[in-house]
């Protein structure tokens, strides 16, 4: 079998119900922050993640420092330079109306991550709470919130931003992460759920309702914490679906308005010319196809170091 | 069973009833049909607007709820009313129900099945070259939104077209209107438009259902019961065959139910894309024309096609799984 | 049943050669982030036809994966060297398709966990037909049919029938029973059977170990028996092989290794079992042999005898070298301690070799128990739950009768054992006493206090008196919390003052005999032993008069389990405890218990003081599973004559009606119409055997008072 160590990992996991004779092995005898620096040693250990962690932190370094080091700002007009390709002068070339294609698409990124950034926290948040007080309390609490998710599931959300979106104009684009996100937390909050069913038959939270642990106090010390690691790769996952349903809204104009600017309404003014003006399209679209990589390669390394049983299913 | 099925069937009636009402009542609330008028040249007489607009239902002046109980009482005979040009919503639909369903079927085949079988071979191969490349080839469709996907292939097309010297592939429109010639010719003309949409389509779900799939097969691969099949004589790859992937299919199947939203929109770009007159293309349209009948029609066409395409989910992993088949 | 005449062997070979002869075996798994794992570390041995070799050790001491390694099972990683020959011909290496050809044919295999072990997606009738159509050209028909016919022969009734049902269909002593079936399709040489009856309950592995037996006796097949449980090969096995760190430690025939034992581990192995058939001398009984410490990590093996650091008889030498097999004594018996020739001169016993913890006594125990305060008392107590079917079309279809009325009560001071085989009941009655809410039908009053009249502030504060500790050490701490978080919850919750609770944890970590130093650290940094010390840590946090154990040392190997049962005495000697002891194993309860319940489908079938139940079982249940317990005793195994139930447990959701043993009850079967009718018809009532004096009574219109150990 292709598995080094599959087998073996399950045989030393038995143990470790068993004799446990982990107790005396080297990795774990560190004591103290093991379970940190044993992820980070994960985390490290696969050169996908690391790739996309350095091509992450240098997008936001783009993006947010970048600006300073370009000759033009978004707001300027070069009366000089109408649809030039890429110069010395203008690193990505001009737009019709001699924006610089660099500023502005540098600026449309910034937006593009704090969108990402803002919705995948909110919602990701939302999934957790939601999903752990249906799962712990079941019955009615459970009832409800469920049917809520399923209206949300059952409802077209492009449907209703799209509709929604006029309210945008002139209105902070705040609002279209708020929405956003309101309609990405439903799949995450079903799989919270299910996972704190079984984790409330977990005999250490057993235990502590039979010590007379109140319930909240139950869900936010011992299961949300036990979740972390399917909620902060839910949140990465989150990120690039925010960033991609921004695009995609942004792109028919239902998402972010102007005169903001996000690397979507970019792609949609250039992509009549892509074959023409070729440095009016692809620029706006390599950044974001980089930066969703970047963020996907990273939510599946997180997710390989946090969660040991998928350990073996490393893609390397 | 019988009373379980109906309750179940109740509770979807009713998830419609309130998500296609919502839609409505939000479209109405929002959108302004009066605009689409007063933007003529020569603008109409405003009691010639509000007649309209008091026939199609969509008068801004008639309170909200009134309007929908109106609304309300139609559909609940079978008729969504009247597009904001005097059409019947249902008309309109009819016609692009067809083409919608079309794309998403042969985008989900497609998609799912190339999907699952690349998926199971490469966790057989895990770290082989066909792992590596697949799993690449996956990370970075996924990386790309389905506008972006399909404005790409549109370019290639125009490339490739230009290379061949020949229009081989068609970016725009279901088929070429006023073509002549048999039916060879209008077949093959069919082939060349359908080509570009459901390679966009099954693209995206190519590299979801390999990537789930081949984490899948890998968690069953060190199950015991293919050690067991091994055990009996059975050679290796007998086993994973016989054994393995049919078994891990089971939780593939309880995946569709979760990737049919994300599809529907993508089928919703891709016909404004290419310019295919299916429901996707009405959704946006119908906002962009401030179409409130004919956005409440399409919610209600998203939100059964969402609850019918988790039954079939269910209805599949029931027959893959005997241990949730009710016996 | 040594050597019976050779049957030729169907692969080429030489005919005279053993069936199989494994020579310095060894298997390593590659860890590129660390030493390497060395699992199986230089075994050999050989089986002939007709014999039955028994593989003994404790987890992680390489008796699986050598079993793997044999069939070539293992993972490609691993890698192996060392020869495997198959009646002299060298199998280890051969590619796929030849080993395809020997397993299930010569080699046939059959594993520990029947239910994981079965694909799930097919029938259990086409699972064994494929294996028929593997190696001969049967049709399908025809396998079909010879599938049914194995079924019937490993006891299945109604085969034909059964042969159309799904794995998860079947019972777990059914599958196993499918399992053999498949393995003696083909009337292999060698079965090798991996802990084949460990996920099953007692009454179950008697019947799997009797199919075995029928199994050999169908096809004078070579037997290799892997298990944990000494008492399981001391009946079954010719010779045994005890297995320590990836090595074997000692080998030789089955009454020298039970009887003589010359390596310090085997010898703690066999005095850390508890016994069923040795009762407690009255109060302040003996303890276990504990062996202390955790074996070694397979990665990073110290020079020397890998035991040394936890043999009580090592001495500098043992640091030195790894002592290699001798012979000691008889032969064939072979020891690998350079201290054996000592301990066979001396004739040491294991309680001689081990120091002896002292168990304090419990000053109520002087009391009599009518004089003490009654801390627990269920009266009537019934538990239903919805019977739900079907995964995705979930509705209710009927209700479970997981607790249907018990009685029991608990005095100051006392343990009261609660036994019975899984799905009987008796972790749902824990559980409805911890709840601390009103039952569905009948009382539980927990120190004078009953739990349907109770305020919520009652209920909280009642929890300090009340405490538990849960069957798995790993699942009841939670992995993110260090164990002096894990120990400060329950005196946080109850407001114990904030600036003592450091100093307490440090207290209870030493009361269980853990390191106060460790408090930072975090479970996962803990052997299995340490974890389940500190899940009774916790416990004690608050000062509890009653203590709920479920199944505490069930999930820990014997020689961990026996110093885990010894704390827990010692405590209760100590703090005055009472416990509630739940657990499947019923030697574990005779040794700790004052009292004991036997539970069969939600009620009592008997109850009584331990000596009263154990001397003389009254119901034909307990009976039954008294005499189902191997003992590690091989003389006592062979004379032994088992009381073999018919069947499995009876789904709660339908228990059979009047009495609910009747439908397996050997008893019964002796009965005439008239008797019968009577268990049919009227539930049985616990009556007291000997009138009220004597502690002790049983749920049967026939009770009658047996000796079966």
């Amino acid at each position: 079998m292709t598995m080094p160590g599959e087998q073996l990992e399950e045989e030393v996991g038995r143990d470790e119900l068993g004799t446990g004779t982990t107790g005396e092995s080297p990795v774990r005898a560190a004591g103290g922050s093991s379970r940190l620096s044993l992820v980070l040693r994960r985390f490290r250990g696969s050169p996908q993640s690391l790739v996309g962690l350095v091509l992450l932190l240098g997008l936001f370094l783009l993006a947010f420092v970048g600006p300073y080091l370009a000759p033009y700002s978004y707001l300027d007009k070069d009366f000089t330079a109408f649809l030039e390709p890429p110069s010395p002068q203008h690193w990505f070339g001009t737009t019709p109306v001699g924006q610089d294609v660099f500023a502005i698409t540098l600026r449309g990124m910034q937006k593009s991550l704090v969108v990402g950034l803002l919705v995948a926290l909110i919602s990701t948040t939302v999934a957790g709470i939601v999903g752990a007080f249906a799962g712990y309390f079941l019955g009615w609490t459970d009832r409800g919130l469920m049917w809520l998710a399923d209206l949300l599931l059952v409802l077209p959300a492009f449907l209703i931003i799209a509709i929604v979106s006029p309210l945008f104009r002139g209105n902070t684009w705040l609002l279209f992460v708020v929405l956003l996100a309101a309609f990405l937390w439903m799949v995450t909050a079903k799989i919270v759920r299910g996972m704190t069913i079984s984790l409330k038959e977990r005999e250490y939270v057993q235990a502590a309702r039979f010590m007379g642990v109140s319930a909240p106090k139950i869900i936010f010390r011992h299961i949300l914490p036990n979740l972390s690691s399917l909620l902060i790769v839910d949140a990465t996952i989150n990120v690039s679906a925010a960033i991609l349903a921004e695009t995609a809204l942004s792109y028919f104009g239902f998402g972010v308005q102007p005169p903001d600017i996000s690397l979507g309404t970019l792609i949609s003014q250039g992509q009549t010319s892509a074959v023409t003006y070729p440095w009016l399209f692809f620029f706006a679209v390599g950044l974001l196809i980089i930066t969703v990589l970047a963020v996907n390669l990273v939510g599946d390394g997180l997710r390989d170091a946090l969660d040991p049983r998928a350990r073996s299913r490393r893609a390397n | 069973m019988t009373t379980f099925l109906l309750r179940r069937l109740v509770n979807y009636l009713v998830l419609v009833i309130v998500a296609t009402s919502f839609a409505y009542l939000l479209a109405g609330a929002a959108l302004d049909p009066r605009s689409n008028y007063q933007g003529r040249n020569p603008p109409p007489p405003e009691y010639v607007v509000d007649k309209t607009l008091n026939e199609y239902n969509l008068n801004d002046k008639t309170p909200l709820l009134e309007r929908y109980v109106t609304w309300a009482g139609n559909v609940a005979t079978g008729d969504f009313g009247k597009t904001w040009e005097g059409v019947s919503v249902n008309e309109e639909v009819g016609r692009r129900i067809g083409v919608s369903l079309r794309l998403i079927i042969l985008g989900v085949v497609l998609g799912s099945v190339t999907g699952v079988f690349i998926g199971a071979y490469a966790a057989v191969k895990q770290y082989g070259a066909f792992d590596r490349g697949s799993t690449f080839g996956s990370f970075v469709i996924l990386s790309i939104p389905t506008v972006v996907i399909a404005v790409l292939l549109q370019v290639s097309a125009v490339f490739a077209n230009d290379i061949l010297g020949l229009k081989f592939f068609q970016y725009t429109g279901e088929y070429t209107p006023g073509l002549e010639g048999g039916l060879l010719t209008h077949a093959l003309d069919r082939v060349q438009h359908l080509v570009l949409p459901t390679l966009t389509l099954a693209l995206t779900q190519v590299a979801t259902y390999s990537r789930y799939q081949r984490n899948m097969m890998l968690d069953v691969l060190g199950s015991d019961f293919v050690r067991t099949a091994m055990a009996k004589g059975l050679r290796r790859r007998t086993a994973l065959i016989k054994h393995a992937l049919r078994t891990a299919l089971i939780p593939a199947v309880t995946y569709f139910a979760f990737t049919f939203g994300v599809l529907l929109a993508g089928t919703t770009f891709t016909e404004k894309i290419f310019g295919w007159h299916g429901m996707g293309e009405l959704l946006i349209d119908s906002i962009s024309r401030n179409d409130i009948n004919s956005v409440a029609a399409v919610a209600c066409f998203a939100a059964i096609a969402v609850l019918i395409a988790g039954l079939l989910s269910d209805i599949f992993y029931a027959i893959l799984d005997p241990r949730v088949r009710i016996r | 049943m040594t050597q019976q005449t050779v049957a030729a062997p169907r692969s080429g070979g030489d005919p005279s050669a053993p069936v199989l002869e494994v020579t310095d075996l060894h298997v390593t798994f590659p860890n590129d982030r660390g030493p390497d794992v060395k699992a199986v570390r230089g075994i050999g041995y050989a089986v002939r036809r007709g014999e039955v070799l028994g593989i003994v050790g404790e987890s992680g001491s390489g008796k699986s994966v050598s079993s793997l390694a044999v069939m070539g099972l293992l993972p490609e990683s691993a890698e192996t060297t060392g020869s495997v020959r198959l009646y002299g011909e060298e199998i280890l290496g051969l590619g796929d398709r030849e080993l395809s050809k020997i397993r299930g044919k010569t080699v046939s295999m059959v594993f520990q966990d029947p239910l994981s072990a079965l694909t799930p997606v097919y029938t259990i009738g086409d699972q064994i037909a494929e294996a028929v159509r593997i190696h001969t050209d049967a049709s399908k028909e025809r396998a079909a049919a010879r599938a049914v016919e194995l079924l019937d022969l490993v006891g299945i009734p109604y085969a034909a029938q059964r042969a159309k049902a799904f794995p998860h269909e079947f019972s777990g002593g059914m599958r196993q029973r499918a399992m053999i079936a498949m393995a003696i399709a083909n009337d292999p040489d060698l079965i090798i059977c991996d802990e084949p009856t460990t996920a099953l309950d007692v009454t179950i592995q008697a019947q799997v170990l009797e199919v075995l037996k029928t199994a050999q006796r169908e096809t004078g097949a070579a037997i290799v028996m892997i298990t944990h449980d000494m008492g399981v090969v001391a009946g079954f096995a010719d010779r045994v092989m005890v297995m320590y760190a990836g090595r074997a430690v000692e080998v030789g025939q089955v009454d020298d290794i039970y009887y003589r034992p010359r390596m310090p581990y085997t010898m703690g192995l066999l005095g850390s079992i508890p016994r069923l058939d040795e009762g407690a001398e009255g109060p302040g009984h003996t303890a276990l042999v504990p062996i202390e410490g955790t074996p070694p990590s397979l990665s990073a093996l110290q020079p020397g005898c890998p035991f040394a650091p936890r043999c009580p008889l090592a001495i500098d030498a043992c640091r030195a070298e790894e002592p290699a097999a001798e012979p000691v004594g008889r032969t064939g018996h072979l020891s690998a301690c350079i201290r054996s020739g000592e301990i066979e001169e001396h004739g040491w016993s294991p309680q001689d070799v081990y120091p002896l913890p002292a168990i304090p006594e419990a000053p109520a125990a002087h009391v009599p128990r009518e004089q003490r305060e009654t801390v627990l008392q269920v009266e009537g107590l019934i538990k239903h739950h919805p019977l739900m079917k079907g995964a995705v079309f979930k509705r209710r279809i009927g209700s479970v009768y997981a607790v249907d009325g018990i009685d029991l009560d608990i005095r100051e001071g006392e343990t009261l054992g609660l036994v019975g085989e899984s799905g009987c009941g008796k972790t749902t009655t824990l559980m409805e006493i911890l709840e601390l809410s009103r039952p569905q039908r009948g009382k539980v009053v927990v120190l004078g206090k009953d739990t349907a009249t109770m305020t919520q502030r009652d209920r909280t504060s009642l929890r300090r008196d009340l405490q538990v500790v849960f069957q798995d050490p790993m699942a009841a701490l939670d992995p993110r919390f260090t164990v002096a978080d894990i120990l400060s919850e329950p005196l946080r919750t109850h407001g114990y003052p904030a600036g003592a609770v450091h100093d307490r944890v440090r207290e209870l970590l030493e009361l269980v005999g853990l390191e106060p130093g460790h408090a930072a650290r975090y479970p996962q940094d803990f052997s299995g032993g340490q974890r389940q010390r500190i899940g009774i840590a916790r416990a004690l946090a608050l000062q509890p008069r009653l203590i709920v154990l479920d199944e505490p040392v069930s999930a820990l190997d014997v020689s961990i389990q026996a110093g885990v049962i010894n704390l827990l005495d010692e405590l209760r000697g100590r703090l005055s405890l009472s416990y509630l002891f739940v657990a499947h194993d019923l030697s574990v309860v005779r040794h700790i218990a004052d009292r004991v319940a036997v539970m069969y489908l939600g009620r009592i079938a008997e109850i009584g003081t331990v000596d009263a139940v154990y001397g003389a079982p009254s119901h034909p249940y307990t009976q039954a599973l008294l005499s189902a317990i191997p003992l590690p005793d091989p003389h006592k195994e062979r004379e032994r004559r088992r009381i073999i139930l018919r069947g499995d447990l009876p789904s709660p959701a339908d228990p059979p009606s009047g009495c609910r043993f009747r439908t397996r009850c050997q008893k019964f079967l002796i009965l005439n119409e008239e008797e019968q009718k009577e268990c049919v018809q009227r539930e049985p009532q616990i009556l007291p055997l000997r009138g009220p004096a004597e502690d002790h009574g049983a749920a049967c219109h026939y009770a009658e008072r047996v000796e079966v150990i």
